[in-house]
């Protein structure tokens, strides 16, 4: 599968997922680190791409977005931004919903 | 000129209207060579912001250092705020010039 075909199918499959450097547990960047523990703070389910460990992944997002940096948030199938919009969204309550209501229409 | 200061440039160039501009060169604080020039956090508030989604807002200013994300750059931390919103989140708008005495000039003028 073209490497842009699975980065629309992870995106689409599931209804929240960060593409970071490292893992949640495990963050390899400072801004993946924040934006992970943002979304570990919702208590709400999400999925994770170790970038570190997908090179075709690394090199090819940032044009698949057209955003140049990581770590990548999407919800819904769609990119609501990095690190700093992700805690901004976090800090107003408004991540936990958008992330409520991704995985409740993924459910359906 | 130093990235910092294309960056500042770059940013005085493309929006009408700059209420406050900081470039912070934080590359110091990531595991990089001495004077990489590659970690900057911004903090941009202009009224050219009001019309933008958030996510519109770090597109634009994304967009502007595409050629600088090619060269060396390698994280850009954005804030990016209406003078509104700004004032909202409690930032303080820049600080006045000091007096540097010429009122007290005036005054001793007056007083002759």
């Amino acid at each position: 599968m073209d490497v842009l075909e699975r980065i629309r199918e992870q995106v689409t499959c599931n209804p929240v997922v960060i593409y970071m450097k490292g893992t949640p547990q495990f963050p390899q960047c400072g801004f993946s680190s924040r934006a992970a523990a943002a979304l570990q703070e919702t208590g709400v389910p999400f999925s994770y791409i170790n970038v570190l460990q997908d090179s075709e992944i690394f090199e090819n997002l940032p044009r698949f977005a057209d955003w140049p940096t990581f770590p990548q948030i999407y919800i819904d199938g769609e990119l609501i931004g990095g690190c700093d919009i992700t805690l901004e969204l976090h800090a107003s309550g408004e991540l936990k919903s958008m992330m409520e209501k991704a995985v409740s229409q993924a459910a359906e | 000129m130093n990235r910092k200061q294309r960056i500042a440039e770059q940013i005085h160039q493309s929006l009408q209207s700059i209420a406050h501009l900081d470039v912070v060169d934080e590359s110091y604080m990531h595991a990089v060579p001495a004077n990489a020039e590659s970690h900057f956090k911004l903090l941009i508030v202009s009224s050219d912001f009001a019309s933008l989604s958030m996510i519109e807002r770090h597109r634009l200013i994304n967009q502007l250092f595409a050629a600088e994300f090619n060269n060396g750059l390698h994280a850009l931390s954005l804030h990016t705020w209406t003078p509104e919103e700004w004032v909202v989140k409690g930032g303080v708008l820049p600080t006045s010039p000091p007096c540097l005495g010429g009122s007290k000039v005036q005054k001793s003028i007056q007083n002759q």
